[in-house]
């Protein structure tokens, strides 16, 4: 089984964590086309590769983000939002 | 007459403790220690199986875990492995897959009909006519398969243990204990397992006639217990390899499942037999097997027998069957070159004849084929591996011990990801590239020598040491640089066959060029035509001749052929093993105690379990349901809402907060007030509803539906993240209890229990109040969800059922009844409420289900906002809308997800709920239609399971008759 750091609570077997999703950045609903939009609510980056993903530590609660390639299913690091450059 | 020999030094059995046991109705003596094979040769008996497609005797092949046709049953295990299991006193065995016994197997002439059963042919004999399938297929599944399922096999917990070590090392041979050895020197905690009983791989058995590997074993055993953060666990082999460095390790008595930070896989090697004709009859086994016999079980193999070698390990096994006092009559070396070392002048000195550059052509066998009384040996050119059959000579024996080479027990290695090259000088798979913390050691990594095999297990400590941000020096181990272990084509063609690549399946050489002319000459597609490598023993002894014979037949270098995949488990493991506890956790609401002893059937709701109704003996369950939703309509009822999921949203931006994460307007919202709240997900599709009440100017109270409460609060701490609004969120779910008092007596009821001002005025629909129920601190809500007057009252967990207790007794006069989910679905359907998930699902826009007013498209932003913008300049496509059934119908009842279907016979949408309502009169439900039929009155049809087309018409909420301001 796989393991997962929590940028809080560290290194935690995969059980303890809920998949969120790519992480995607919103485009300005006021000003972006409807096709900018579908495109942010409906498409995937299915290619292989680094992503960024959100994970849930669901037995505290803690939301954060994962960089992992999800050819090699490495996990490069983990951190929270808006904590990118703090790690 | 015994083939036991007297007391060898570090010999497996105890002989002061003798084992009783029977086989195929004789009894048999064997000692503590012995495994079932290693007892029966001891007593000559060498018939210990029959193979699985033509049923030939089989004696001992392995002795290491694949001795697949020597499979046993004591009745109550199916399958049991020979060369594996101990025997123990009392055990009945007898083998399976016979027909009358293992010596007089019925099916035994299907062995003489082998030529009219080449592989495959039952693909292509039994599939025309198609009338016939039946018939045959009934036979086939007879033949197939090996032992007898016990299904009264008796239930035993087998036990899961975690465990933690800085270093796991796979296999306890000279470079696995080696490795241990010096990395518990360097401090780390190490886990070292065997799946053998006891330590020291092939320094147990494989000794050249002297004593030196013996002492070896002393010496590395000694300072393997000076380290007390060394844990062996031998009997017990790694299953498989699991992300992050997972081994389970499986022993007798259940699985161990090891994390470590690093691995060293030093599993060895598998011995491969050489192919030639009849090399399967008992007596003929590997050389690792005979050696197996003679130093851990201290049975002589045969008494004179032929070695067939093509490396310097055959004359190991000659050396080692010297000293247990057997004959051998010849050494048969594949190779022209021959042996040129020590070994094999040792050899010659004690008068051992060798025969360069020969092989076996073929063994020749006993009556019934139960044992080998010659060989037939000729000249075997290497270069065209052809023999030559045209002058052979004969030599007498009774056994034949087999040593070509090997294949390695890479499994882990594989499943962990790493990729391997075939290495030319020692004509074996290594390790090419290997995945970061897994490291390999010893023969597996192609290192033969004993010396650098325990100098490899030292680097391969380096190596952890480094990997694990330690200082550690590099060690360098030179290649493999004597003659080749292996051979690299060890198969002898035989015009008649019987050659047999895999023991399992009885697969021939020929049957892997026919499979070639089939067009199957890829190795997976070969795996699957063939079966080669599918039997119990998953290709152990038969996969890397299967690959040779494939490189030969397509003219490539084995590096192009590749291997097939290897999956866990490494040996088969029970299911038992695998079995966890049948854990099933449920929530249970601090009321549940009341709901049992009231007679409640219970569902389950999520992870909850809630009364679907009170039974009443003698009552049919659809009239108690019935009765409790009358009670609500008459009188009053009451139904735990503990379930609910419960969230406190505090601070300064909470009601900002709201105002973005639902559909709805909270920045306006009175102190007091409730509100519904409606929750999209980015597309716009309906995720959830619930209440928000105000409870203050920074804090309000939010319910979900029971099941969306962990998906709903997970939700809004992803936004929160995002938003980095100043806001708290509390999820109260368990520590919060709720109640739901409703029907025309609710307030009367209520009155009595609380100073509360409840009069319309005081208490209108809509709002909330903090106050005091039956002494409690309760927060009770006007919340119509069932019945114009209901009350949902919350209070902490831990007083809720003192608090029903209180409101039932309260009620006792005025017919207060409890009532479940069934009534209450029934009840928010006659209020025309329906059910998010139940009524909608993953593509429901809120337009479809009417909930258009509670959607504020003026607000800046709320999520699936912008979705719903484009969705709103589109026409709405399906409409949910009440409907009834004619009044007295009687027909068969629509279901839920039943069809609605127009007059052109085309689907027009489906009933998602459908219920018999007593106080309507009527059959009443939801159904999404067409939008040009949604108007009340329209008419449209819905096919019911057994096809009837039933007349529905649209209708207008609330079914029932309200009062507003009641």
């Amino acid at each position: 089984m796989k393991l997962l750091k929590c940028p809080m609570n560290g290194v935690r077997p995969l059980t303890e964590f809920v998949f969120g999703g790519e992480v995607r950045d919103m485009p300005d609903p006021n000003t972006c086309s409807d096709k900018e939009w579908a495109a942010y609510v409906h498409y995937r980056n299915g290619a292989p590769g680094m992503k960024k993903e959100w994970w849930y530590h669901g037995p505290s609660g803690t939301w954060f983000i994962a960089e992992r390639n999800t050819m090699t299913d490495e996990v490069a690091r983990t951190y929270l939002f808006g904590q990118e450059d703090k790690q | 007459m015994s083939m036991r020999l007297p007391k060898q030094p570090g010999e497996w059995i105890n002989r002061n403790k003798p084992v009783k046991f029977t086989y195929e109705g004789n009894t048999y003596l064997g000692f503590e220690g012995d495994i079932i094979s290693s007892a029966l040769w001891a007593n000559n008996e060498q018939v210990l199986g029959r193979s699985f497609k033509y049923h030939r005797p089989r004696g001992v092949l392995s002795l290491a875990n694949h001795d697949v046709n020597a499979m046993m049953t004591d009745g109550v295990d199916t399958n049991m492995r020979a060369d594996v299991v101990e025997v123990r006193n009392g055990m009945q065995l007898t083998a399976v897959n016979t027909d009358g016994g293992v010596r007089k197997d019925k099916n035994s002439y299907i062995d003489k009909i082998s030529k009219l059963l080449p592989v495959g042919f039952y693909y292509k004999a039994f599939h025309t006519p198609r009338s016939l399938f039946p018939f045959w297929e009934n036979i086939i599944r007879k033949a197939a398969g090996l032992g007898v399922v016990n299904f009264h096999y008796p239930r035993i917990l087998k036990r899961k243990l975690n465990t933690h070590c800085d270093l796991l090392v796979v296999g306890a041979g000279p470079s696995g204990l080696t490795a241990a050895i010096v990395a518990a020197h360097n401090g780390l905690e190490v886990t070292l397992v065997d799946e053998n009983q006891q330590v020291g791989g092939s320094l147990t058995y494989d000794r050249a006639g002297s004593g030196e590997a013996a002492t070896q074993l002393q010496e590395l055993q000694t300072l393997l217990a000076k380290y007390p953060n060394i844990t062996v666990i031998s009997g017990a082999y790694a299953g498989g390899y699991y992300a992050d460095h997972l081994i389970p390790i499986v022993g007798a008595d259940g699985i161990t499942k090891v994390r470590a930070k690093a691995v060293i896989v030093a599993s060895g090697v598998f011995e491969q037999p050489p192919v030639f004709r009849y090399n399967d009859l008992p007596g003929v086994m590997l050389g690792s097997a005979a050696q197996r016999l003679i130093h851990r079980y201290s049975v002589k193999p045969f008494e004179n027998g032929v070695v067939v070698t093509a490396n310097s390990h055959g004359y190991r096994v000659a050396l080692d069957l010297l000293q247990a006092g057997c004959k051998v009559a010849a050494i048969i070396d594949m190779r022209a070159a021959g042996e040129d070392s020590e070994l094999a002048e040792s050899v010659a000195r004690k008068g051992v004849p060798v025969r360069k550059g020969c092989c076996v052509y073929e063994a020749l066998s006993a009556p019934g084929n139960l044992g080998v009384r010659g060989v037939v040996v000729c000249a075997y050119n290497e270069t065209t591996s052809e023999a030559d059959a045209a002058n052979v000579t004969t030599i007498e024996c009774d056994g034949v011990a087999m040593s070509a080479g090997w294949a390695p027990a890479g499994a882990l290695l594989y499943q962990a990801g790493t990729s391997m090259r075939y290495d030319e000088g020692v004509h074996q798979f290594v390790p090419a590239r290997l995945p970061v913390g897994v490291f390999a050691a010893g023969k597996v990594n192609g290192v033969f020598d004993l010396e650098a095999r325990m100098m490899d297990g030292a680097r391969a400590v380096s190596d952890v040491l480094r990997h694990l941000g330690k200082q550690a020096p590099q060690i360098d181990v030179a290649p493999h640089s004597e003659a080749s272990p292996s051979h690299p084509y060890p198969i002898v063609p035989h015009p008649a066959g019987k050659n047999f690549v895999d023991f399992d399946e009885d697969l021939q050489v020929k049957d892997f060029v026919n499979a070639a002319k089939e067009g199957f000459d890829n190795i997976e597609l070969m795996k699957r035509f063939t079966t080669v490598g599918m039997g119990p023993s998953q290709g152990k002894h038969s996969n890397m001749n299967a690959i040779r014979i494939l490189a030969k037949i397509r003219g490539l270098p084995v590096d192009r052929i590749g291997t097939t995949t290897a999956r866990p488990f490494f040996h088969p493991t029970p299911i038992g093993h695998l079995g966890g506890r049948g854990f099933h956790p449920h929530r249970l609401t601090s009321i549940h105690g009341w709901h049992e002893a009231a007679g409640a059937v219970f569902v389950e709701g999520g992870a909850w379990l809630r009364p679907a109704y009170y039974d009443k003996p003698g009552v049919d369950k659809r009239d108690i349901v019935q009765d409790e939703a009358m009670a609500v309509r008459l009188s009053a009822g009451i139904i735990d809402a503990g379930t609910l999921g419960k969230i406190e949203v505090c601070g300064p931006d909470a009601s900002q907060f709201l105002e973005r994460f639902y559909t709805g307007s909270f920045a306006s919202q009175k102190v007091g007030e409730t509100r519904f709240a409606l929750l999209l997900d980015e597309s716009g599709v309906v995720v959830d509803d619930g209440v928000a009440a105000r409870l203050e100017d920074e804090k309000f109270y939010v319910s979900t539906n029971t099941s969306n409460a962990a998906a709903v609060y997970r939700e809004m701490q992803r936004w929160l993240q995002q938003w980095q609004l100043s806001v708290g969120l509390v999820n109260v779910t368990g520590s919060m209890g709720a109640m739901n008092l409703a029907g025309p007596n609710a307030r009367d009821i209520l009155a009595k229990l609380t100073p509360l001002d409840l009069s319309e005025k005081g208490f209108p629909s809509g709002h909330v109040r903090e106050t005091k129920v039956a002494g409690v601190a309760a927060r009770i809500l006007r919340v119509g969800f069932v019945a114009e007057l209901a009350y949902e009252i919350h209070v902490p967990a831990a007083e809720a059922r003192h608090v029903w207790e209180a409101i039932i007794e309260a009620g006792k006069e005025d017919g207060l009844r409890p009532f479940g989910t069934d009534a209450q679905r029934l009840l928010r359907l006659e209020m025309g409420n329906h059910l998010v998930s139940h009524d909608t699902d993953g593509l429901t826009n809120p337009y479809e289900i009417g909930s258009d007013w509670a959607i504020k498209m003026g607000k800046p932003f709320f999520v699936g906002q912008r979705s719903l913008k484009i969705i709103a300049r589109k026409p709405v496509t399906k409409r949910l809308v009440p409907f009834v059934l004619d009044e007295g119908y009687n027909g068969e009842m629509p279901q839920e997800c039943n069809l609605v279907i127009d007059d052109a016979n085309q689907i027009r949408g489906r009933a998602t709920s459908v219920a018999f309502s007593r106080s309507v009169g009527r059959v009443i439900g939801f159904a999404y239609v067409d939008p040009d039929t949604a108007t009340a009155g329209s008419v449209f049809r819905i096919r019911t399971d057994g096809g009837a087309m039933v007349n529905a018409t649209v209708a207008k909420t609330p079914f029932i008759k309200t009062h507003k301001g009641n």
